[in-house]
């Protein structure tokens, strides 16, 4: 529980005067996500605590030091949570690295995604100066939208110090459904149960079996499962927890992981390997040694993108290569953050 | 002067002539006239000339030309913007995108509805109605702001506070960037490799690209919908009685506030049946399944009752839901009829500091002697002063200005923002000089100049210059010290 604010801008500043390129630390839970990180180790985890948290403005700031783990415990206290339940990775990650990654969990595409809850940050840019974008509002629209900017920017456009997020109220009562299904009906079932009105929170499909979690007030429950059908799972939480961290078998293995991002309806994507299918059809879990040419090509022959979630070739590109122009544009926007390429140096590309 | 304008126009049209049809270039100073300004006619300015293209390939090649000869773009919707956004520029062209107004696809199994920049928002639900989806972002303006207008602002409506802003509910945009260039930003998947541009585009009022395509997503109609109608003899007493349905754990579709003088415009307007004698009604709806619903109701209507309501009702039937939400949705022009003329803010504050602002801006309103009605997004914090006033009375229009900057001083002073869905737009400027610090600006206008390097896509918006700034705090306006402010405001 302290604040590293002014150490940490002055660090910042001295890169920046040196050129000397800055491997942001927090938790260190996700080293093995994006390009393998290099530069002089800069720690985050010491600048931690819960700033602000009142239950009734839906509203949490904390450092970006400050634990998943802690952050989540309080929330549970007053029956809230962080809405995109974000995978941990471990016991130290931190709100700062889980911001920096960009990653939500099973309810994404029914509630939203990590960027959908931030409300605003403070951050130190790669000139070593202390900002602060957006706030703990619900609607901001002055100036551009910097605090979202900074979800799954990989800390390449600045350290972030503080992060406002919207919380939301947890649901009073939730189940878990399972039940067979090809692949081609399990893609079609999520999609048709997600335009209607059923109060669906998470579905995932094994190869074999269709997962599908239902949360609301207990008579909507009780309407929801006639309408989905299929056996009640035990420790159905479990299950989903088990996903989000990666821990179901499915994930137990020495091959690289890719993550496929599709639209929902995307047929099954053929490729060499297995496949777990999450987010209602619209994110593909790949374990294949088939080449990353190939994976990449299947993934934008039906409209989405591929990243090498762990394993495989880091020193490699991880994350889908831009289009020309669209690098070009994205090089400008790293070089107004960070015009001397301190900040995390080919952490998400190796040009940026 | 007057003569270079004519002779810089002439030899512009001439070039854009070479690729645009007749009917889709406008010269002559009367039908130039509908351009002069937005929803703020406060402020006024003839374009040098406006554009109306029929096709991504003409909209290319006028910012092509333009960016041959510098000469800056000024992006325009359906203009209800206000902000004065869509202002056009004096040596600029003003670029309308009325004519895309064509609904490409609706995905009924994908849940999304890819359409051009022009078409309306309530047109977009209007066309997924018969699958069971529409598009939640429902501004009061949506029988005619284009969903181009509403990406560019990053649009709220009565339905944002539990379905999201207009961020929360596109995928992904087709963009002319600066130089012409055609960009595809998002997917139809959830994310796209790469830095979120999609969430930096939104809200960007039309300084870092050209919105030429929308996918948006469409959602599944609730089952069912309920609104409670709840009066209150005292604004503040409504203002708490909003965080208590909030803290109870339930998120309404929507919560809105009406103050008596906002409740008697509607009344007059309408006939939505308000009670007329009320000081502040609170629009509460719930929605979702059948039983939701009633167990939410019932919860929301002992809440409202406890917080001090002094009648709480539940609108019978669909159509008296509709008129409830009808008075709400028509307050600005009702309150319009009241008066000549009304300047519309747009704060964000904590929630629980509305009874205060509220209070405070009930203060300025006698310092001013301006009336004013307060009808806006209670459960965001949103608020919507209108302030009253004739642009006839000499000196009006400059202290209805000035009471306004006030009020949006007031909501940065506690913790808020100065628009929460408006944009900043030509309004707004010297206000982002209060909530921001010089390095804080210098970050945007490195950002803008990243996409947009020669400084032509609705320059002079939005973001202040440094001369503006020193200027406005020369004048005693400071940057403000928010309580969530603890950084000084200060670089390094
Ligand atoms: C009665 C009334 C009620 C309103 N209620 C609400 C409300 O509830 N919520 C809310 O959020 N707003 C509201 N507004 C404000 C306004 O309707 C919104 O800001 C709307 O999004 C503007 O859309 P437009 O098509 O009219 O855009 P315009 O006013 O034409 O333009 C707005 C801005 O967007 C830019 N722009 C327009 N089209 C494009 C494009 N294709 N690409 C790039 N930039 C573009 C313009 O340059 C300008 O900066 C209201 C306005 C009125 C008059």
């Amino acid at each position: 529980m302290s604040d590293l604010t002014t150490t940490l801008q002055q660090q910042v500043a001295a890169a920046y005067r040196a050129g000397t390129p800055l491997q942001l630390v927090g938790g260190g839970s996700k080293d093995f996500y994006g390009r393998t990180p290099r530069g002089e180790p800069l720690p985050l985890a010491g600048h931690s605590g819960v700033v602000n948290y009142e239950p009734r403005e839906l509203v949490l700031t904390a450092r970006a030091g400050t634990t998943l783990a802690e952050i989540e415990a309080l929330l549970r206290r007053s029956g809230q949570m962080l809405p995109f339940e974000p995978p941990h990775f471990g016991d130290a990650a931190t709100l700062g690295g889980t911001l920096a990654c960009g990653l939500s969990g099973p309810r994404r595409p029914y509630v939203g995604a990590l960027r959908d809850f931030v409300l605003g940050v403070r951050l130190i840019n790669g000139r070593g100066e202390l900002l602060h974008f957006g706030g703990e509002v619900m609607k901001n629209v002055a100036g551009y939208d910097v605090s979202r900017l900074m979800a799954g920017a990989l800390g390449t456009l600045g350290v972030v110090l503080e992060v406002s997020l919207k919380v939301l109220p947890r649901p009073e009562n939730g189940l878990t459904l399972v039940q067979e299904r090809t692949p081609e009906e399990a893609i079609l079932v999520m999609n048709q149960w997600a335009a209607a009105p059923l109060p669906l929170t998470a579905a995932c499909y094994d190869g074999l079996r269709l997962y599908v979690r239902l949360e609301g007030a207990p008579a909507t429950l009780t309407a929801g499962r006639q309408r989905v059908g299929g056996d009640l799972l035990e420790e159905g939480e479990r299950f989903w927890r088990d996903l989000r961290e990666q821990r179901l078998a499915f994930f137990e293995t020495g091959k690289p992981l890719w993550r496929l991002s599709v639209p929902a309806t995307a047929p099954p994507v053929e490729l060499a390997g297995k496949q777990l299918i999450d987010w209602g059809g619209a994110q593909r879990w790949l374990v294949s040694d088939a080449p990353a040419a190939a994976i990449r090509e299947a993934s934008i022959r039906v409209g989405g993108a591929a990243t090498l979630f762990r394993g495989g070739d880091r020193e490699g590109e991880v994350f889908q290569p831009l289009p020309a122009p669209m690098a070009a544009l994205q090089r400008s926007l790293k070089q107004a953050f960070d015009p001397a390429g301190i900040l995390n140096p080919g952490r998400m590309y190796r040009e940026f | 002067m007057a003569e270079r304008r004519a002779a810089e126009r002439a030899a512009l049209a001439a070039e854009l002539r070479s690729f645009l049809p007749a009917d889709a270039l406008i010269e002559e100073t009367e039908a130039l006239r509908p351009y002069e300004c937005d929803g703020l006619p406060a402020y006024r300015q003839m374009p040098l000339l406006a554009v109306l293209p029929h096709t991504v390939e003409q909209v290319q090649q006028v910012v092509r030309l333009c960016h041959r000869h510098g000469v800056p773009v000024v992006a325009r919707g359906a203009a209800t913007g206000l902000s004065g956004g869509a202002l056009p520029l004096a040596d600029g062209v003003l670029l309308g995108l009325a004519r895309f107004n064509r609904i490409l696809e609706i995905d009924p199994l994908a849940r999304t509805a890819r359409v051009q920049p022009g078409v309306r928002n309530l047109a977009i639900s209007e066309a997924a109605a018969p699958h069971g989806l529409y598009y939640a972002p429902d501004p009061s303006s949506q029988i005619a702001c284009t969903i181009g207008g509403n990406v560019a602002e990053n649009a709220g409506g009565v339905h944002c506070l539990k379905y999201g802003l207009t961020v929360h509910n596109i995928l992904e945009l087709k963009l002319v960037t600066a130089d012409g260039e055609l960009l595809t930003i998002g997917s139809a998947a959830l994310d796209s490799p790469g830095y979120d541009l999609l969430a930096l585009l939104t809200g960007s009022e039309g300084m870092l690209g050209i919105v030429v395509e929308v996918l948006v997503k469409l959602l599944p109609r609730p089952q069912r919908a309920q609104v409670l109608l709840a009066a209150f003899d005292d604004v503040e007493k409504a203002a708490d009685a909003v965080g208590e349905v909030i803290a109870a754990g339930i998120v309404p579709a929507g919560l809105e506030m009406m103050d008596g003088l906002a409740i008697r415009a509607a009344e007059e307007f309408c006939a939505p049946g308000y009670p007329r004698d009320a000081a502040a009604i609170l629009l509460c709806e719930v929605d979702g399944t059948n039983e939701e619903v009633s167990e939410h109701a019932r919860r929301v209507h002992d809440l409202l009752l406890a917080a001090g309501a002094t009648e709480v009702r539940s609108a019978r039937d669909e159509a008296e839901r509709m008129r409830f939400w009808l008075g709400r949705k028509s307050a600005f022009p009702a309150v319009g009829r009241m008066s000549p003329d009304y300047y519309c803010m747009d704060g964000t504050v904590p929630r629980k500091r509305l009874g205060e602002v509220l209070r405070g801006i009930g203060r300025l309103s006698e310092q001013y002697q301006l009336a004013v009605a307060n009808v806006f997004h209670a459960g965001d914090g949103n608020l919507h002063p209108l302030i009253l006033f004739d642009a006839n009375q000499p000196g009006e229009l400059q202290r209805a200005e000035d009471f306004g900057a006030e009020i949006l001083e007031l909501s940065v002073r506690v913790g808020g923002t100065i628009t929460g869905e408006h944009g900043v737009g030509h309004e707004k400027i010297h206000q982002m000089c209060v909530q921001f610090s010089p390095p804080e600006l210098e970050q945007f206008r490195a950002l803008k100049r990243a996409f947009d390097p020669h400084g032509l896509l609705n320059p002079g918006k939005a973001i202040p210059q440094p001369k503006h700034c020193s200027e406005y705090r020369a004048l005693g306006h400071d940057v403000l010290q928010a309580p969530g402010r603890r950084d000084g405001g200060g670089g390094a």
